[in-house]
C-alpha cells in the first residue's frame, strides 16, 4: 500500500440488537485500522453481522460498546466523511437522473452551482450525462446502480461503504460494473469499504480483505491482496496464479466457520 | 418521449393491424353498452304502456322525464342538485384535506400511531349513518350537519388509506435519506410525499363516493334541500316518479364528480 495514513479506525466495536423476543450479540470486539484511499472488502457468512459493521462506521447505529474514529485530514468542507451505497439503487422513480443525483447536496443544504457542476462533471466523466433527464425506469441495471454511485460521490465523502452493491445486478453486468467502480473510486481517490458474498470480487477489487467469522462476528483473519502490478483487470487477476491461492484461503477460513456451526 | 417515437416512428403492418383490432373492440364494447341501455329504457317503457307492469309503483322512462320537466320549470331541479354538489364538494375538500394533515401527524409519531390505531379501525368500522341523530341534535338540521356527515364518512378512510401508503415507504430509501443525513421534515418532503401521490389521488377517488354517500345520508334525515330530500319526499308521499328521477339525478352527478377526479389523476399522469 503507498499511503499507510490511518483514516478510519474501529475500536473494540461491539454490537447488541434488542427485540421482545431476544437479544442478538450481532458483533463482537471488531477492531480494525482502515487507511486512507485503501479498498478494503469484507467478506463473511450471512447474517453474521457485516452490514451492522456499515452502518455503525455510517453513523447510522451507535455501538454498544467501543467507537468508531474517523480522522478527519482535509478539515471538512462539507462534513461528509461517509458515503452509503445499498444492495439496490433506491432512485426516485419520481426524479430525473440529474435530479437523482443531486439528492444527497439538496438535503445536506449543499446545493450551488459548483456542487452541482462537480455532480455533473461526475455523470459525463462516467458516461451518464447523456441520460440525465431520463427517469430511472429508463435505464438498466448497472447504468442506474452507476447512477446512485454517483449520487453518493455528489457529497464528496471520503470514506464509502459498499453494502452488496452489486448482488442485485446479471453475472456479465456485476464483473464489468464492479470493475468500473473500482476504477471510479481509485480516480476520485476514496477509501472504499465493500461488503461481498462473493469471494473471487472481493480478491479482484480490493487490497485487504477481512474475513468475519459466523455470528457473533469477529475478525477471523486480515489478508492482503497483493498481485504485483496495480493495474491489472478483472481477467488478468483471475488468471492470475495467485487468485486461486487467495480464493483457497478465503474460502477454508469461510468454511471453518461453516463446519464449527454443526 | 413516447409520444414523440410515436408520431415520428413508422409501424409495420402488423402493428396497423393490431390497432385496428384494438378500435374494432373498443367501438364494439361502446355499441353494446348503449345498446343495453336503450333496450332496457324500451322495455320498461312498453311494459308500462301496455299496463304488463304497474307504473305507479315502477313508473316509466316517460313518466320519470316528464316529472324531470316539471322540476325544471318549477325551478327545484338545479336550486337541488346546487345544494347536494355543493355539500358534497364541501365535505370532500374537507374530508380529504382534515385527512390528510391526520395522517401527517399520525406518521409524524410512531407513538401517536399506537395509541391511535384501535380508536381509528372502530371508527373505520362504524357505520357513520349511526352518528346522525347525535350530529342533528348538535349541530342542528341544516346543512352544516349535512357537510359534517360527509366530512366524517371520507376522512377516515383518507386517514387509513393514506396513513398505509405513508407507512409503507421503504425502509432502505429512509435509510438511504438518513445516510446523507436526512431530518424527518426532508423525509416526508422528498421521500414520503411524492412517492404517495398515487395514493393520495386514489383516496381522492374514493372520497368523492364517500363524500356523497354521506351527503345523501345527511339529506335522508334533515330533509330540507338536495336530491336526498327529493327521493325520500317521494317516498313518503309515494310519488315513485320522483323516487326514480331523483336516484337517475343521483347517478349522473356521481359520475360527473368521479369523472373530474379522474380527469385530474389523467392530467398527473400524463404530466409524469
Ligand atoms: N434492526 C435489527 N434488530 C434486531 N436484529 C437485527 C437487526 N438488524 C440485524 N439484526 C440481526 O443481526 C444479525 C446481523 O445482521 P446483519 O444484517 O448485519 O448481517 P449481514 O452479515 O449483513 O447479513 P447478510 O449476509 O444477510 O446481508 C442478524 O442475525 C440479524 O438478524
Ligand atoms: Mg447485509
Amino acid at each position: 500500500m503507498k499511503n499507510k495514513e490511518k483514516i478510519l479506525m474501529l475500536k473494540h466495536l461491539t454490537m447488541r440488537y434488542h427485540t421482545l423476543k431476544q437479544e442478538t450479540l450481532a458483533v463482537k470486539d471488531i477492531t480494525l485500522d482502515i487507511y486512507s484511499e485503501e479498498f478494503l472488502s469484507i467478506v463473511g457468512p450471512s447474517g453474521c453481522g457485516k452490514s451492522t459493521v456499515l452502518s455503525l462506521i455510517s453513523g447510522l447505529l451507535s455501538p454498544s460498546s467501543g467507537e468508531v474514529v474517523i480522522t478527519d485530514r482535509k478539515k471538512d468542507l462539507g462534513k461528509s466523511l461517509v458515503g452509503y451505497m445499498l444492495q439496490s439503487d433506491y432512485l426516485f422513480e419520481w426524479r430525473t437522473i440529474e435530479q437523482n443525483i443531486m439528492l444527497g447536496l439538496e438535503i445536506k443544504k449543499l446545493l450551488n452551482e459548483k456542487s452541482r457542476e462537480y455532480a455533473l462533471k461526475l455523470l459525463e466523466k462516467y458516461e451518464l450525462i447523456k441520460f440525465k433527464d431520463h427517469f430511472p425506469n429508463q435505464l438498466s441495471g448497472g447504468m442506474r446502480q452507476k447512477v446512485a454511485l454517483i449520487r453518493t460521490l455528489a457529497v464528496k465523502p471520503q470514506i464509502l461503504l459498499l453494502d452488496e452493491p452489486f448482488s442485485a445486478l446479471d453475472y456479465q453486468t456485476r464483473i464489468t460494473l464492479a470493475s468500473e467502480v473500482r476504477k471510479i473510486i481509485k480516480t476520485e481517490r476514496k477509501t472504499a469499504v465493500l461488503v461481498t458474498h462473493d469471494i473471487s470480487e472481493a480478491i479482484t477489487l480490493s487490497d485487504r480483505i477481512a474475513i468475519l467469522s459466523k455470528r457473533p462476528s469477529t475478525i477471523k483473519r486480515v489478508l492482503e491482496v497483493e498481485f504485483g502490478s496495480q493495474n491489472l483487470s478483472t481477467k488478468q487477476k483471475q488468471r492470475h496464479e495467485k487468485f486461486n491461492d487467495y480464493f483457497d484461503v478465503i474460502w477454508s477460513e469461510l468454511n471453518e466457520n461453516e463446519k464449527s456451526k454443526h | 418521449m413516447r409520444m414523440k417515437n410515436q408520431s415520428t416512428e413508422k409501424y409495420s403492418k402488423e402493428h396497423i393491424e393490431f390497432l385496428r383490432e384494438r378500435k374494432k373492440e373498443t367501438f364494439k364494447i361502446k355499441f353494446l353498452q348503449a345498446g343495453i341501455l336503450l333496450a332496457l329504457i324500451t322495455l320498461w317503457e312498453v311494459l308500462a304502456a301496455f299496463k304488463i307492469i304497474d307504473s305507479f309503483i315502477m313508473s316509466s322512462p316517460s313518466r320519470i322525464i316528464s316529472t324531470m320537466i316539471s322540476l325544471y320549470s318549477s325551478g327545484q331541479l338545479w336550486s337541488n342538485i346546487i345544494f347536494t354538489i355543493v355539500e358534497t364538494i364541501t365535505g370532500f375538500i374537507l374530508g380529504t384535506l382534515l385527512g390528510m394533515i391526520i395522517a401527517t401527524l399520525i406518521w409524524w409519531s410512531s407513538f401517536t400511531f399506537k395509541v391511535i390505531e384501535p380508536y381509528l379501525v372502530v371508527l373505520n368500522a362504524l357505520p357513520k349513518v349511526a352518528l346522525g341523530p347525535i350530529i342533528i341534535v348538535w349541530m342542528g338540521a341544516g346543512m352544516g350537519s349535512i357537510i359534517l356527515m360527509a366530512l366524517l364518512v371520507s376522512v377516515i378512510i383518507s386517514i387509513m388509506n393514506i396513513l398505509n401508503g405513508f407507512t409503507n415507504v421503504s425502509k432502505e430509501k429512509i435509510l438511504l435519506m438518513k445516510s446523507f443525513g436526512a431530518t424527518k421534515i426532508q423525509i416526508f418532503k422528498k421521500l414520503v410525499l411524492p412517492s404517495n401521490i398515487s395514493t393520495i389521488i386514489s383516496t381522492l377517488k374514493i372520497n368523492v363516493g364517500m363524500s356523497l354517500i354521506g351527503v345523501i345520508t345527511g339529506e335522508f334525515l334533515v330533509s330540507e334541500n338536495g336530491i336526498g330530500y327529493l327521493i325520500v319526499y317521494g317516498g313518503q308521499v309515494f310519488k315513485m316518479d320522483l323516487v326514480m328521477a331523483g336516484v337517475l339525478i343521483l347517478a349522473v352527478l356521481a359520475w360527473c364528480l368521479y369523472a373530474c377526479v379522474a380527469k385530474a389523476d389523467f392530467v398527473y399522469s400524463k404530466k409524469k
